[in-house]
């Protein structure tokens, strides 16, 4: 039975909501400098969560944003559906639901991940100093049998907690302008929650460095790197986990970002890479 | 990664521009004067940036801030207006309209065809601004 990709469902249905509320959504911001959804639902990069909220709003408005993602490794992949709303371009709220399929074995593991993130200090274009945010991300695994399998810990819930920083220089580099952005984390979990929280090799939390790194080509084009460090717990060899993008802005309501992830070893599975697909749209 | 992160950073830099200012970048007095001129005609068909003109001397405005902007981008200029806290002092412009404003007068630059990289050059030097502009 060939089964119609659930990415493209969900394409389509960002799509719908989007351009049927078009002129709703909030503009408060230069285009380009709301950034994207990351893979656990939080305002960031693509693997990385930002000091940027997820919308376009300003501090008299509210933005509502959807998206899916999906990363088609060569023995897994992950399906990313989720939303998020920020107020007042303050604090953010975040729901999204993984759904990782493991393509050479056969079935999945879901999870659910809710995360709040507030605001602490900056404005990412305007301020001398960068932006500067806190975040936990608490994520519930819907099956812990795979986790408990590898050794986890814990095979049922797990939160991270992070503070980043994030800056754009305008004109900065040759007169394009240039992001960056720093996370601590402050995580237990395996592979992001999906292989549990913990493991033989440590039980405790440990900070973990995020970082990317941007160049906006054009008010509608970021080209960038991403870097995340990741914890051993289970002794299974976990790698840190790199991606280039390019995103594609072309309206204040809707991006979409293209990358080339490189996750290393996943539970084994050595040299795990593949195509990062996202697709962000702004309904509020 | 580090590789190709630390190539990429080296090929930009090599690419930066020289020492001259802004003002000679972008084209001068001439251009200078267009992107003024341009930037009062968006502001003139945008009935929310108008409410916040409606009130105001077009001429002086006009004459003002092609001064400022010559002055800010390093031009042979001075500025001779009033402080831009004054200016704005009990406008209560919101950073959201401040932010269209903004996207007007990215308009009224790509109508001039002021190249991206000089464009982003003239808004960081017209960024410090902001926050003698809002919520005043």
């Amino acid at each position: 039975m060939i089964k119609k990709p659930k990415i493209i469902k969900n394409l389509t249905a960002v799509m719908f909501i989007v351009f049927s509320h078009h002129s709703l959504a909030a503009d408060g911001k230069l285009i380009g400098t709301a950034g994207l959804s990351q893979v656990e639902g939080s305002g960031g990069g693509g693997l990385v969560p930002w000091a940027t909220l997820s919308g376009y709003d300003s501090q008299d408005q509210m933005s509502v944003n959807v998206f899916t993602t999906q990363v088609d490794l060569d023995d897994y992949r992950l399906n990313v559906v989720g939303i998020n709303a920020s107020f007042y371009d303050r604090v953010e709220i975040s729901a999204a639901q993984h759904r990782f399929d493991l393509k050479t074995l056969g079935g999945d593991i879901k999870q659910n991940v809710f995360g709040v993130k507030y605001k602490l200090y900056g404005d990412v274009v305007y301020s001398t100093w960068p932006q500067i945010s806190a975040g936990l991300q608490h994520k519930q695994l819907q099956d812990g049998t795979i986790a408990q399998a590898v050794g986890a810990q814990n095979n049922s819930s797990g939160t991270d907690y992070y503070l980043a920083a994030t800056k754009v220089h305008l004109g900065a580099i040759a007169g394009y302008n240039a992001v960056w952005n720093l996370t601590a984390r402050a995580t237990k979990a395996n592979e992001m929650g999906l292989l549990g929280f913990g493991g033989v090799n440590n039980n405790s939390y440990q900070v973990m460095l995020e970082a990317s790194a941007g160049i906006l080509f054009s008010r509608h084009l970021a080209v960038g790197v991403e870097y995340r460090q990741k914890p051993d717990n289970l002794g299974l060899g976990e790698d840190d986990w790199t991606d280039f993008f390019v995103s594609y802005i072309p309206t204040k309501s809707v991006n979409v970002t293209l990358a080339w992830a490189n996750l290393g070893t996943i539970a084994g599975a050595e040299k795990q890479q593949g195509i990062y697909l996202s697709l962000n749209g702004q309904v509020w | 990664m580090k590789k190709t992160l630390i190539l990429l950073i080296l090929v930009l830099a090599g690419c930066a521009s020289t020492h001259s200012s802004i003002y000679q970048q972008m084209g001068g007095q001439e251009k200078v004067v267009e992107v003024v001129e341009n930037f009062i005609t968006e502001i003139e068909y945008d009935s929310r940036m108008f409410e916040y003109f409606k009130d105001s001397d077009v001429d002086r405005f006009h004459q003002k801030l092609i001064e400022h902007l010559c002055y800010l981008t390093g031009g042979p200029c001075k500025y001779t207006g009033d402080e831009m806290r004054q200016v704005h002092a009990g406008m209560n412009i919101n950073e959201a309209d401040f932010n269209h404003g903004v996207d007007l007068f990215i308009n009224a630059m790509e109508k001039a065809n002021i190249s991206h990289p000089i464009q982003n050059k003239i808004l960081a030097v017209l960024a410090p601004t902001r926050k003698d502009i809002i919520y005043l």
